[in-house]
Formats: structure tokens, sequence, C-alpha cells
């Protein structure tokens, strides 16, 4: 008669899957089960059938080339083809915590609540960024397309400049929230990396540039012409100064 | 290239690659042939690439496993579909093996082979990749009571392919 266990425990005890204490049950129950100890030894000699005919098949060279051969295409066409919309979404909680928390130093927000609206801000982002055919995302390298586009959305002008001659190119713009607000962000690429400029208006007065980081990021806020400007990214500090200036320059 | 593509590049070649052979091998006897193995693991591997940003450390034989394993069933679905209703039959297995002369291989091939999928897959992971009773469960998405006894009723199945052959399964 079969066994109860055969199905269960056996199994367990055979793999060496049972805990010490389950084992040694077992073992007690191997004693006086001749089903059990029957069919472990079958277990056994099915192990041994089974790795005798070396069964495996390991991964034949063509496949390794086929595999090899697109993952060198991949990569390149990945990170050409959906550079933009890629590097924003990833980035987009990160670069929108820092800010988030630059538009609260302006405003000298201080509340209890900081830390549940805070990830309030960064879900938003995230669900933002989830969002299907990318509505508030424009990928243009023309200033008058990117500056028409946004000025529809922004409800305050956003000056556009194409640094490309400088060494930063515009890839576009989109419009993200801040604490209820709509800020217009620039998107400039600087030797393959995104930079994002945060616009938004203010009441202040001009000030220098601060700069900070946070992870990995880093970043240069300044206001001028009652704008505020916080460019945002992982390239050299340098990069992020002289983009700086070029946008006071040209503001 | 830029550098993000590059580090990741190669923690998948680090991480992921390893497993080409385990992927190969499940799909292998997920489909019951080589040639199919080879398109469908291929096409697991590149979209575990592409998916590799959504791997968050942890184990990454199971997790390309997973992947496999999925990419295996939906083939299956579109090309094979009468495959996925198979049950167990063990009077076909009987019948298929009932040359005297078969390598001990081929019989213990075709037994695996007539198994249902979900019974093969849970012994391909056990007996020849070696997969714990959590990574099973991890992989196949069922629960490790399920695992034990399927792992019962598979290796009942194989054990009575006739054994009379171990000789006959050296030249």
């Amino acid at each position: 008669m079969r066994c109860d266990f055969a199905d269960s425990l056996l199994q367990g005890y055979f793999d060496g899957e049972l805990s010490g204490c389950r084992a040694a049950e077992f073992e007690r129950h191997l004693r006086h089960c001749a089903h059990c100890a029957t069919e472990l030894v079958d277990l056994d000699l099915l192990r041994d059938r089974l790795q005798l005919a070396q069964l495996y098949e390991p991964a034949t060279a063509a496949l390794r080339r086929k595999i090899n051969a697109p993952l060198h295409a991949i990569a390149p066409t990945t990170a050409v083809s959906r550079p933009l919309v890629w590097h924003w979404l990833a980035a987009a909680a990160a670069l929108l915590f820092v800010a988030t928390l630059l538009w609260r130093v302006g405003h000298g927000v201080r509340g209890d609540d900081y830390q549940a609206e805070l990830a309030g801000e960064i879900v938003d982002a995230l669900v933002r960024s989830q969002q299907p055919g990318q509505m508030n995302v424009i990928a243009s390298n023309n200033e008058r397309v990117v500056e028409g586009w946004l000025d529809g959305r922004a409800r305050f002008a956003v000056p556009v400049r194409d640094f490309t001659n400088d060494g930063f190119a515009l890839k576009g713009g989109r419009v993200d929230v801040i604490e209820g607000h709509a800020v217009a962000v620039l998107v400039y690429e600087r030797n393959g990396r995104p930079i994002n400029v945060f616009i938004w208006p203010t009441r202040e007065r001009d000030s220098p540039p601060r700069t900070g980081s946070w992870q990995s990021f880093r970043w240069v806020d300044w206001r001028k012409g009652k704008k505020e400007f916080c460019a945002v990214s992982d390239v050299d500090p340098a990069d992020l100064e002289h983009l700086h200036q070029l946008i006071n320059s040209s503001a | 290239m830029n550098d993000f593509d590059a580090e990741d590049r190669l923690r998948f070649e680090q991480l992921v690659l390893p497993h080409v052979d385990a992927a190969f091998n499940l799909a292998r006897w997920l489909l019951r042939s080589r040639a199919d193995a080879e398109d469908v693991a291929q096409e697991a591997l590149l979209r575990s690439y592409r998916f590799f940003r959504g791997f968050h450390g942890g184990d990454a034989r199971a997790w390309l496993l997973q992947i496999v394993r999925n990419t295996c069933y939906t083939w299956l679905e579109k090309n094979r579909p009468m495959e996925l209703s198979m049950e167990f039959d063990e009077e076909l297995h009987l019948q298929t093996c009932a040359t005297p002369e078969t390598l001990d291989r081929k019989r213990l091939t075709m037994a695996l082979e007539t198994l249902p999928p979900r019974f093969r897959e849970i012994l391909v992971l056990r007996e020849l990749e070696g997969c714990s009773y959590k990574e099973i469960a991890a992989i196949t998405a069922i629960p490790i009571g399920t695992v034990m006894s399927s792992l019962s009723r598979a290796r009942r199945q194989l054990h009575s392919a006739p054994v009379n052959s171990l000789q006959g399964a050296r030249p």
C-alpha cells in the first residue's frame, strides 16, 4: 500500500529539503514503512540513471553566437531610439525630488506632513512617467517648436535656447507639476547625458547660483527675471555651471 | 553607447549570461526540440536583456528561468496548443519504451518528453538544473507542496521506464 508520506516528506527528505528536525522525524517513520524505504532506493536509482544518461543539454555554440551578436547591437539601439523618453522617465522621480526641495526652500514651506507630501510628489511623478503617449513631452531640437509647445501648457513664458554650438544640445521639453504648480522643463544633452532644467515663475529677486547634490545628481539653482531655474544632472559640475552661464546670459 | 548602458551590459553579462545553459536546457525540455529551444531561448534572453532594469538583484538564474519558462509557454500556446492539455498517459509511455535495444538515454528522454509539461519542467529544474524547492516554486509560481507532489508523480512515471537498459546504455 502506498504511504501518504511518499508524495511529500519522502521527496523532501530525498532532496535534502527537510529541516533537521523533520528529517529526523521522517527517519523514524522510515524504520517502520517498507513502502517509503523501497521508494527511497528507487529515487536514488532514478537519479543515478538520469545522471548517467547525461540529459542536461547545454546551450549550443550557435545560440551563444546568436545571443552575443544582438546584445552588441541592442544596447546602442535602445539608447539611440528612446534616449530622451527613457532618461527622462528614469530620472523623473529623482529630479523632481531635487526640484521639490528647492521649491520648498524658495517658498519657505516647512510642514509636519513634509514626508507624506513628498512621497505623494514622487508617486505622482512615477504615475506621470508611466502614462502612455507621452502627452507632456516634446522631443525637438528646434527652439521655436519647443517654446511654442511649452507656451500652451506652462502658463508662463519660457525662454528656450539651443546651445548646440557650446556643447549643450537642446533635446526637447516637458511640463511637470511641483506642489500643484506647473513647471516647465527643458532637456539638454551633454556628452550623451541629459540635463534637465526646471523653470518656474517666482516673485523673488534675482539670485546668484546655489549648488548642491542629491544621490548621484547635482543641481545648480538661480533666479533671474522673476523666474527660478534649476539645472539637474549627473554630468560634471563644471558643465552645469557652464550651462547656467549660457542660460543666464541669454535670458 | 553611454556609461549607463555599458554598466548595464556588464552587469547583465556577469549575472545573467552564465545561465545560458540553464535557459537552453529548460527550453529544450519544455519544447522537446533543440531547434525550437534555440529560437525560444534566444528570444527569452533578449527579452531578459530588455527588461534587465527591472531585475533588482537576487537569484538571477531563477529570474532568467522564469522568463524562459513564460516564453516557452507562450510559444507552445501559439504553435502547439494541444501539448498544454497533455495528461498523464502511462500506457503511451510504456509503448514508446518497448524496444529493447534503445539506449537508456533515449528511453529516459522519451519518458521525460511524455510527461505533461508542468510535471516535466519541475523534474528538469530539480534533477538536471539542481534547483531547490524554493527556487522551483519561484520559477513556476506554484506552492512548495505542489512542487513536492508533482516531483513525486513525475519521478514515479520516469522510474517505470525499463531499467534493464543500463548495460545497453554503454557502447
